[in-house]
């Protein structure tokens, strides 16, 4: 698929006799939402991390944006345009909601290291934070601690910071995680129109929204890729209803 | 309402600092003026460390090697200076000073120097280890310091006169003290500066969630060390002061003892507080010549003052009188 802007070849992980990750090959195309989905401890975070390069592969190709990135740590990954959520949120609990966001903004400003003028008064970073802040609709929780706010803002909050990066693709791990069934469906509908924005890879257990999103699922089953389709192939494999969605599925 | 306590709390410190060796230059002792002088350069160490320490959250137990650094800057070019000896004639001439202008150029450069190989390497660790290997790192510049005779050795080197400063009589105490406790301001108004810039933010970002961090593509090892050298020289400037407020400088300014102390000056004051340092140090030079005075044990009751602010009070003194911080 030589438009895709992820690609993984034969990726493959193994934790000592685990094999987290058996030769997956997938890719990432512009304006899809592709979920992966697969029973617990199908190896999804840990292949989110081998994209993300917080893990680093044993063999197999990732490509992204035409490059491979192989090499890259993860910091220069989402330098070039990877932006990833956490399954459980991953924030900075003194800042603000905002200053949360001002970080990643700094980061996409590429000039961090200033060290005279003050930051929580530019409006460089400030004007663009708010705006992904409205967006998750987070707005009025700007100033609060990101260590004071709900479960589900912090959830929001790092779909801000990850929109604030300005990706060339979405790795989101379980958004929905412990949202409930309202903020799930809004979610659900933000996802919808961000997929215009950059393509997402999302990793979620709430298949109402993975049937709703999906362009195409792929299944994970103990570090093996056993489907990848639309959501009718993947609705009528008897693989799939065999090894994860259960036989009345 | 806690900022504006905590912006009284700190008016308080400074005005205190500056209003004692006043009151002591009316009532002619001089020892208080020395004294406060003291405070003001064990503060500046403070605040330095404070910066990887506190805003860094990166425990440091090898400040005194910046501290002793700067110090043995201001003993060897001022020996060099009062023995007409040049430091080196070739491949160029190199002479001592007693000018402390230079002196402090000197020890700002050897200090971001040697931060800069020590922290690229003991960054790469965290945690406790990043504690020892910080501590081994001093250590191997304080045995260093005692094995090499040309600069007294285990003896120490001794400045006869104290290094001078245009316009200045640093040898009258009150005159020296004001330049320390300029030093002092300038120190924290950068720190304060520093803490509040994008490089700040993304510091203190660095302390909370590393992972975080790499996510948004900003690696914390680049901003870590940075700091840390920035931290070092401070700390080392503190050091050049603290030899010509003695006269003297040996290798007990390197060693870990001294870390120790410099570590509980921001711990008691208030890790992570601009004026923590400040009032840490006061504190404990108020506790030494109190305590120190009618008992040889007084580290004993400073122990226990220092574990109840850790177990109880983290915000150290600035943190119990002025509340608690409010974020960054």
């Amino acid at each position: 698929m030589p438009n895709a802007i992820l690609t993984l070849s034969n990726v493959t992980k193994q934790f000592g006799s685990l094999l987290a990750s058996d030769a997956v090959t997938l890719d990432l195309r512009p304006g899809e939402i592709h979920a992966l989905i697969g029973p617990n401890g199908a190896g999804k975070s840990t292949l989110i991390k081998q994209i993300a390069g917080e893990i680093k592969s044993d063999s197999g190709d990732i490509h992204f944006n035409g490059q491979n990135i192989n090499e890259l740590d993860a910091v220069a990954r989402s330098r070039m345009g990877l932006a990833r959520t956490f399954q459980v949120s991953s924030l900075m609990p003194e800042f603000s909601v905002l200053q949360n966001v001002m970080l990643a903004r700094q980061s996409v400003s590429g000039k961090v290291f200033r060290f005279f003028r003050p930051v929580l008064s530019d409006a460089s970073l400030i004007e663009p934070a708010m705006a992904q802040l409205e967006r998750v609709g987070l707005a009025d929780r700007a100033q609060m601690r990101a260590a004071d706010i709900s479960h589900g803002e912090r959830r929001q909050l790092e779909m801000a910071v990850a929109l604030a990066l300005e990706p060339k693709a979405f790795l989101l791990d379980e958004p929905m995680a412990g949202m409930g069934p309202e903020g799930s469906k809004r979610l659900t509908g933000f996802l919808d129109g961000l997929r215009g924005q950059a393509p997402i890879l999302l990793v979620e257990h709430d298949m109402d929204a993975v049937f709703a999103l999906a362009d195409r699922i792929s299944v994970l089953v103990y570090g093996r890729i056993i489907a990848t389709g639309t959501v009718d192939d993947i609705r009528a494999n008897d693989d799939v209803k065999r090894a994860y969605l259960g036989e009345d599925a | 309402m806690t900022m504006n306590r905590e912006t009284l709390i700190n008016s308080i410190l400074a005005i205190t600092l500056i209003a004692v060796p006043l009151i002591a230059l009316g009532m002619d002792e001089p020892f208080i003026i020395t004294l406060a002088t003291k405070v003001a350069i064990f503060a500046m160490a403070g605040v330095g460390l404070n910066l990887v320490l506190g805003y860094g959250g990166l425990v440091s137990f090898g400040h005194a090697a910046f501290f002793g650094i700067g110090g043995y800057a201001a003993g060897i070019l001022a020996s060099h200076a009062l023995n007409y000896e040049p430091i080196m004639s070739w491949p160029f001439e190199l002479e001592g000073t007693t000018q402390m202008i230079i002196i402090w150029i000197v020890a700002l450069i050897a200090s971001a120097l040697i931060a800069l190989a020590i922290g690229a390497i003991t960054l790469r660790t965290s945690g406790v280890y990043f504690i020892m290997i910080t501590l081994a790192f001093a250590q191997m510049i304080y045995y260093f310091a005692i094995s090499w005779p040309a600069y007294g050795g285990e003896d120490g080197l001794s400045i006869y006169v104290r290094n001078g400063f245009p316009g200045l009589n640093t040898l009258d105490p009150i005159s020296f003290f004001a330049l320390c406790a300029v030093m002092l301001g300038i120190a924290m108004a950068f720190s304060a500066v520093l803490i509040r810039s994008r490089f700040g933010l993304a510091l203190q970002g660095a302390r909370q969630n590393t992972q975080r961090m790499t996510a948004v593509g900003i690696a914390p090892f680049r901003i870590r060390l940075v700091a840390f050298v920035i931290s070092a020289m401070i700390t080392a400037l503190a050091g050049a002061l603290y030899a010509d407020l003695n006269r003297f400088v040996s290798p007990s300014m390197l060693s870990w003892h001294m870390s120790g102390e410099i570590m509980v000056f921001v711990i008691l004051g208030g890790v992570g507080r601009l004026f923590g340092p400040l009032a840490g140090a006061g504190l404990y030079i108020i506790l030494e010549h109190l305590l120190g005075g009618v008992w040889e044990f007084w580290q004993l009751p400073l122990g226990v003052l220092l574990l109840i602010v850790v177990l109880f009070a983290r915000g150290g003194l600035v943190g119990v009188l002025a509340g608690e911080r409010k974020h960054a």
